[in-house]
């Protein structure tokens, strides 16, 4: 592999946000396509991050910044990779459910998704039923990830999922549900697609889902 | 610098008072099913053995008041906060701190409760301060009030005073004077946002010095994130208590917080000759 983008890796891994943009035009420079430098530079780097957290060798704030660093260096390759028509792996849709008002966990995983290919629109928190199934409607999402801490507000995943259902849209979408207080079993009740149990988790089961689409 | 105000709780037998004057209050946060799936599952199946031993065990160890939530999902949550309230009542003598957002389960709480209860929570949002003030003032209660409001938390220590500001005013309007008040200033996790920790400082700073209410805070969440939590959730504890912050809702499990709250105690004077701090030395001791 080239050298270039092994330091697109590693400036991914090390959370390098403000060298890594400079790198991407290097990349760009010596001839390398937008599309090698996210799937070859920027995703595996993404990979190493994700496979670290999920082992507890990496915390939140390394995440972050190795996220910010992948969002710093898509800014350049974004108009590029349109102009030139590369698809990513899939669209994700993102909210913390009605009543809820946590971000982070839900953060995160766009974070995970984004660095594994997907194309990422977060609702942001309290989002209501209606509002998911304007943006599924607008957005038209492969995956709705919906997310809840309380065990007050989980019950809005499955209004949500009704929402979607009597909007008649459920069909075109698999839903991803987490948070601390659901579980497999939760999500199979609700009738939710997928249940991940932290965010590392979140982008290899969406991987999974488009893939079964 | 306004007067420190003195919030008390009783149960049918204690009275707790809450004051930046005395020793740190503990409100024992476990009885709380949101994250632990065990005792969620017992309150699915009306099991509320748990409660009881969650109660005993925290007042065993140095709880002074029991946080007591009963939300699970698809629950009655009246009915679940009804009995667990009951429970508790019946094992412990301290007084409680009744957690919900729901004020139909509030109400029935608050019916068969023995004493004057601390009511957590209301927050800024115009449907919870018009719901859930008028039952603090029926039942004569003391309630936390929670910096945030309809357009979520506020990222600044300002806007989260003016929250405060916000509820206290409602209250009052009601007739419940600031000494019912314990404001939460929120604390988010410094593993999002390395400020975080510095606001809700800063925050508590400003309220106490504008209102001279209690405060209190679920200070865990602030290492959420991060490695080694532990040391963080103590250091920041003892900042935090010489920020102002009176009455933590917290572990009383945990023996490294609440040897933060003793040297935080002590360090600010509240602990004449280190009584406290000696006695609970000598029971560590003990129990290796």
């Amino acid at each position: 592999m080239s050298e270039v983008l092994t330091s697109i890796s590693n400036a991914i891994i090390q959370g390098k946000k403000d060298d890594i943009g400079e790198l991407t035009q290097k990349a760009l420079d010596e001839g390398q396509s937008a599309q090698d430098i996210l799937y070859k530079g920027l995703m595996p780097g993404m990979d190493h991050v994700s496979d670290k957290f999920k082992a507890g060798d990496m915390f939140v704030p390394e995440v972050m910044r190795s996220a910010r660093s992948m969002a710093n260096s898509m800014k350049i390759l974004k108009p590029l990779l349109i102009e030139t028509g590369v698809a990513m792996i899939g669209k994700v849709l993102l909210g913390t459910v009605k009543g809820d008002l946590h971000d982070i966990g839900k953060n995160l995983v766009g974070m995970m998704c984004e660095g594994a290919g997907f194309e990422v629109k977060d609702l942001g928190i309290s989002v209501e039923p209606e509002a998911f199934v304007e943006a599924v409607k607008e957005f038209e999402p492969d995956i709705v990830g919906m997310s809840a801490l309380l065990t007050t507000t989980m019950r809005s995943m499955g209004d949500t999922i009704k929402a979607l259902e009597e909007a008649g849209v459920r069909d075109r979408v698999k839903v991803m549900i987490g948070g601390a207080p659901v579980n497999q079993s939760f999500a199979d009740k609700i009738g939710a697609d997928a249940y991940a149990p932290d965010a590392a988790a979140a982008s290899d089961v969406a991987k999974k889902l488009v893939k079964k689409s | 610098m306004t007067e420190n105000l003195t919030t008390t709780v009783s149960s049918k037998s204690q009275t707790v008072e809450i004051s930046r004057n005395l020793p740190t209050v503990i409100i024992g946060e476990r009885i709380n099913p949101t994250g632990r799936k065990k005792l969620q599952a017992a309150l699915e199946e009306n099991n509320f053995t748990i409660v009881r031993q969650d109660a005993l065990d925290q007042v065993a160890a140095g709880a002074t008041i029991l946080d007591v939530n009963a939300g699970i999902p698809d629950g009655d949550e009246p009915v679940l906060l009804k009995e667990a309230v009951r429970i508790v009542m019946e094992a412990t003598d301290v007084p409680l701190c009744i957690d919900t957002a729901d004020p139909d389960a509030l109400s029935a709480a608050l019916s068969i409760y023995e004493g004057k209860a601390l009511v957590n929570s209301v927050n800024g949002e115009e449907r919870s301060l018009g719901e859930m003030l008028p039952l603090v003032k029926e039942y004569g209660a003391a309630v936390i009030g929670l910096c945030m409001d309809d357009d979520g938390i506020p990222e600044s220590p300002e806007k989260r005073l003016t929250v405060a500001a916000k509820i206290i005013e409602r209250a009052s309007k009601l007739g419940i004077g600031p000494e019912d008040i314990v404001i939460d200033p929120l604390v988010l996790t410094m593993g999002a946002d390395h400020n975080a920790g510095r606001i809700t400082l800063e925050t508590t700073e400003l309220v106490v010095k504008e209102f001279g209410v209690n405060i209190t805070m679920g200070a865990s969440n602030v290492s959420f994130g991060l490695p080694d939590r532990m040391h963080i959730n103590a250091a920041f504890m003892a900042m935090a208590i010489h920020a102002g912050l009176t009455c933590p809702i917290t572990n009383p499990l945990v023996t490294e917080l609440t040897t933060a709250v003793l040297a935080a105690d002590l360090a600010m004077g509240r602990d004449e000759w280190g009584t406290r701090w000696i006695e609970a030395f000598r029971s560590r001791e003990k129990s290796d």
